[in-house]
């Protein structure tokens, strides 16, 4: 199965870094959003992939025995799930709020912490 | 989304997935669950609620603002590491203790107030993402 | 050492900074009279380490110190030896009169306080400098007296010559502590010790080293920086725009000795090959006749000091590296000899400056029976550095002929260059002194008359002391300068010169010198002209060369900023992701390494290859989406997709998690975007469409082939198989993934909830920020109007 995933986890990157290549806020957070999926199944795949057996030690038993998915990489991208919505709300109000203040949603008429006609800065002491 | 039937469901629709929340948190420990699940289905809960009735009813409800919640479960979590080092064991390490209550034996422990602190923290900063944005005139 | 001894030397080390955090309150109490008390901190550790002297006299070394990070094995050590103490002496010493000096100087400044404050962080700094065992503390302090240095250089900050001469030290110095740090890095890394009296048993290897050379160069360029060597003798003079009393103690005893120091230190280790004796007396020569000439050149009297200083750096430099039989001991003599009659100089510069109100040699005369106190101090001190006996100049003079009269061509061109240098100097020093007191008087902008007690007080102390060393000679010798030619030469040395005049060929060349002098001295008005048109003559200088490479530097960070950051972020993405690409792909191709032909796998079942392919359809719905209801949509179909599949393949945890956040990623998408009636439009052309898909094309091809690479390669189960076993036993708990979480993970969930809540923080804010600003206009406009775009600002 890690074929097919490896596919799907390329398909997910692709497609997430042309949406965060356009001048568009709101695609480019369209792809962060996708990106946050790429990356875990990325985590995922990597820790082997193994059905339906969930890392859950059986009641009775001090120690795993049976073969079960990874527990290491599903402990990562939990709290990776978590943190990448929380980045993704931040962006959004981010992007939000730079709308209502500046009037457009094209990432190349934001110019105000980069002008464009920046002078040289002074040479002297 | 403002239908009669949503409006009057949704408070149940709250309180169940509230309560169910608190199991899955609960059972995180030996089962599939755990502080960041239970978290977020209470956020939902909380959202959802919004989404009914509207802001002001759910920040009556809460009581407290979601941010001090969230500060609060960030304490609870700080608080489970430092009890390990009170005794004298590296900072966060598991302490457990099984008090008999009413005959049966109840196992605690500093992860479990841990866990505690991590559904404090997604429920209380979560919910108040979800607030802020549900309001009408941001 | 006794550790009570030890205690009593580490205290010693850190009063200058306890010092310097009194000063200004101090001065806010007391005014200027501060300085009585405040130099009683560096007299506490004159005395201090004056009591060494009789130890070190014996030819003993004092070490000792605390471990700092005992894992690194980095401690706060010192090492006290004849050099260091000559040293401490020199800079406690004169720090005393400099505080008690400046008190006077500075009556009345409203940042008198700041000044005492700086003064003793800085001679903190020096101490610890010359005291260091260690290499890091060496070069921590090095630093610090760059930095301090820069601090009082640019004292008077409402000038732009002194922020310009504060920069140009620091830069020049600063950027030779770097090379310095790298130099030491580099013997460490050679020797594996990080303690100079280690090193010092380490020279045979060091000179051996193949890194010999890097080692050289790099030492000597902290060394040279420090020391004004040309051609980076430039920042010295500039320095000059500093108070008075910083000039006669950083510029001319203390700091800018640091690099003559350092190669006094590193001598015994370094020393002794062929470069090492062509480069240092080759640059310290030529140092000291570019001095010499320079001095010659000004009319400020501190300019000319400061000259002269140069030249006699450089003549420091040339005996530390010449390595004949006496150049250990002439560079101790001349080193002891140059502090005493210099810093007095500086200090009758500053006090004629003070009570006439200028510095300008052709401006001044017949002072002498106003200021006869202050005409007798210059008078000492100018004849200590003509070297004229009995003073200890001219015991030093006698000594650096001694040393270079080898007979060898090497030793005549040197010995010529030290005769025209010395002569130079001699005219300079009474030029100094005899210039602005004797002859007909010659107004000056305020009327003069003997300064207050503390100001001539430092210089006549200074300058008799000249006299004195050169008088009681043998004592000077066994006490000081014997231990400190020791020091330098790495092996015993007795210094016997006295200041009885015995006729020989060195007594021959001082006679040389003062009738050489005396010519420059009498033909100085023409001489300054002469200097003056062949430095006009050269034109360009390192001092112009610096504006010009410093404004060269910011026209070049600025256009390297304004190439790099264009502004537009798709530029930035751009190449974030294009080196994303190459990172993944290039090595795979360079070392051939591509992952096998995959085998389609036969036990996919259908239903996860029906996941699969709606995960797909949700990525291509939301590229292809041209409304937000499908965008949505779609983005939503993907994640749930997601959550699917981790449902099928073990993980309930995931999938949970994965929905509850999908649902949440919509509601507050849909939220916001349904307010904003944004489009996802796709406004590109395809002229810019086609190489943004070859590059995401690219990206995604790279993190599939590295992935199937990585999943056909052999899979490390420690510490799955650690998590698996451990989990129950001593965790408690039957859900290894959540165990992991709250507990063999726990400081770094941790993290991540602070980083959540931090998260909800800055939400918070952005959202507050702009009911703040822009509260009373909405309020007045309505609801309505904040949701469009009209309120731009």
């Amino acid at each position: 199965m890690e074929v097919l995933f490896s596919l799907l986890v390329g398909v997910f990157f692709a497609a997430a870094i042309y949406l965060m290549l356009s001048k568009f806020l709101v695609r480019i957070l369209l792809g962060v959003a996708i990106l946050g999926n790429a990356v875990n199944l990325l985590l995922f795949t990597s820790g082997r992939i193994l059905r339906e057996v969930p890392p859950v030690i059986p009641a009775g038993l001090d120690r795993q025995v049976a073969v079960t998915a990874n527990p290491l990489p599903q402990a990562l991208i939990l709290t990776a799930i978590v943190i990448s919505f929380s980045f993704f709300a931040f962006l959004l109000v981010l992007s939000y709020r730079a709308f209502q203040d500046l009037g457009t949603d094209n990432a190349n008429d934001m110019r105000v912490a980069e002008p464009v006609a920046d002078s040289a800065p002074p040479t002297g002491y | 989304m403002n239908t009669v039937i949503f409006r009057t469901l949704a408070p149940f629709l709250t309180a169940l997935m509230l309560l169910f929340s608190v199991f899955v948190l609960l059972r995180g420990h030996n089962e599939p669950g755990g502080g960041f699940i239970g978290g977020l289905i209470a956020a939902a809960a909380m959202a959802i609620y919004g989404v009914a009735r509207g802001i002001q009813p759910v920040r009556e409800a809460l009581w407290f603002h979601p941010m001090a919640i969230a500060a609060f479960g960030l304490l609870l979590a700080c608080v489970a590491g430092l009890v390990s080092m009170l005794a004298a064991v590296p900072f966060l390490t598991g302490l457990w203790i099984y008090p008999s209550l009413f005959g049966v034996e109840v196992p605690l422990s500093t992860v479990m107030l841990f866990d505690l602190g991590v559904y404090l923290v997604v429920v209380g900063a979560i919910t108040s993402i979800a607030l802020a944005l549900e309001r009408e005139d941001i | 050492m006794q550790s009570g001894m030890m205690a009593m030397t580490f205290v010693a080390f850190c009063l200058p900074f306890a010092g310097a955090l009194a000063a200004p309150l101090l001065t806010r109490l007391l005014g200027s009279r501060a300085a009585l008390p405040l130099s009683l901190f560096p007299l506490a550790i004159f005395v201090h380490f004056a009591q060494l002297l009789p130890e070190i006299g014996r030819g003993e070394i004092v070490t000792g110190g605390y471990m700092w990070v005992p894992h690194y094995n980095v401690s706060f050590s010192w090492l006290i030896d004849g050099l260091s103490l000559t040293f401490l002496l020199l800079i406690s010493g004169i720090g005393a009169l400099i505080v008690l000096y400046s008190g006077a100087y500075l009556k009345g400044h409203p940042h008198q306080g700041r000044f005492f404050s700086f003064i003793l962080m800085f001679m903190g700094a020096m101490l610890g400098l010359v005291a260091s065992d260690s290499f890091l503390m060496l070069f921590v302090f090095w630093e610090l007296t760059s930095i301090t240095s820069f601090l009082l250089i640019g004292f008077d900050h409402a000038r732009e010559a002194s922020r310009r001469a504060a920069l140009q030290a620091l830069v020049v110095t600063g950027g030779g502590g770097l090379m310095l740090l790298a130099g030491l890095l580099v013997i460490w890394d050679v020797t594996g010790v990080t303690q100079l009296s280690l090193l010092l048993s380490f020279g045979p290897e060091v000179r051996a080293s193949p890194f010999y050379v890097a080692i050289l160069v790099l030492v000597l360029g902290g060394a040279f920086t420090k020391s004004a060597q040309f051609p980076f003798h430039f920042w010295l003079p500039n320095a000059m725009e500093a108070p008075t009393p910083v000039s006669a103690y950083l510029h001319s005893a203390t700091m800018v000795k640091a690099g003559v120091y350092l190669l006094m230190r590193l001598n015994p280790v370094l020393g002794g090959t062929t470069p090492w004796e062509t480069i240092l007396p080759a640059f310290g020569g030529l140092t000291l006749l570019v001095g010499a000439v320079l001095s010659i050149r000004q009319t400020d009297l501190k300019l000319m000091l400061a000259y002269t200083t140069v030249a006699s750096l450089g003549l420091l430099v040339m005996l530390t590296g010449f390595g004949s039989e006496h150049a250990a001991a002439a560079a101790a003599l001349y080193l002891v000899a140059h502090s005493l009659f210099k810093g007095a100089l500086f200090m009758v510069a500053g006090l004629v400056d003070h009570e006439t109100g200028t510095r300008d040699i052709t401006r001044l005369g017949g002072l002498g029976r106003a200021m006869p106190l202050t005409f007798a101090a210059a008078l000492l001190a100018a004849l200590s550095m003509g070297g004229l006996p009995p003073f200890f100049g001219f015991l030093a003079k006698e000594e650096v002929y001694v040393a270079l009269s080898g007979g060898s061509l090497r030793s005549m061109a040197f010995m010529l260059a030290a005769v025209i240098g010395n002569a130079l100097m001699f005219a300079v020093a009474f030029a100094i002194a005899l210039k602005p007191f004797l002859g007909p008087r010659v107004a000056t902008p305020k009327a003069p008359h003997e300064g207050p007690a503390l100001l001539w007080l430092g210089p006549m102390l200074l300058a008799v002391c000249g006299l004195a060393a050169g008088l009681i000679s043998a004592e000077v010798h066994a006490l000081v300068t014997s231990p400190l030619a020791s020091a330098i030469a790495g092996q015993p040395q007795v210094v016997t010169v006295s200041a009885m005049p015995h006729v020989s060929l060195a007594l021959l060349l001082s006679a040389v010198t003062i009738v050489l002098g005396v010519a420059f001295f009498l033909l100085l008005d023409r001489a300054r002209l002469a200097a003056d048109r062949l430095v006009e003559d050269i034109g360009w200088g390192p001092d112009r060369g610096f504006d010009q490479f410093m404004a060269g530097l910011v026209r070049f960070s600025h256009r390297l900023t304004r190439l790099l950051q264009p502004g537009r972020m798709e530029v930035y993405l751009t190449i974030t992701f294009a080196v994303v690409a190459a990172a993944l792909l290039l090595p795979l191709a360079w070392y051939g390494e591509w992952p096998r032909l995959p085998i389609w796998p036969a036990d996919a079942q259908f239903h996860e290859l029906a996941v699969m392919a709606l995960a797909i359809a949700g990525v291509f719905g939301v590229l292809t989406a041209t409304n937000r209801l499908n965008a949505i949509l779609a983005l939503g179909i993907q994640g749930f997709a997601v959550a699917l599949l981790f449902l099928l393949f073990g993980a309930p945890d995931l999938s949970f998690t994965q929905f509850m956040v999908e649902t949440l990623s919509v509601v507050i998408l849909t939220l916001v975007m349904t307010r904003l009636h944004l489009q996802p439009r796709d406004a590109r052309p395809l002229s810019q469409k086609l190489p943004d898909a070859a590059l995401a094309i690219a990206c995604g091809l790279g993190f599939s082939l590295y992935l199937l690479k990585v999943t056909q390669g052999r899979f490390d189960p420690v510490l799955t198989e650690f998590f698996n076993l451990y989990s129950k036993a001593i965790a408690h708990g039957a859900n290894v993934v959540n165990v992991i979480i709250v507990d063999f993970r726990g400081t770094d969930t941790l993290g991540e909830i602070a980083v959540v809540m931090t998260t909800g923080l800055a939400i918070l804010s952005l959202i507050r920020i702009r009911k703040s600003v822009a509260g009373s206009a909405a309020t007045a406009t309505g609801p309505k109007k904040a949701t469009a775009g009209d309120t731009q600002r």
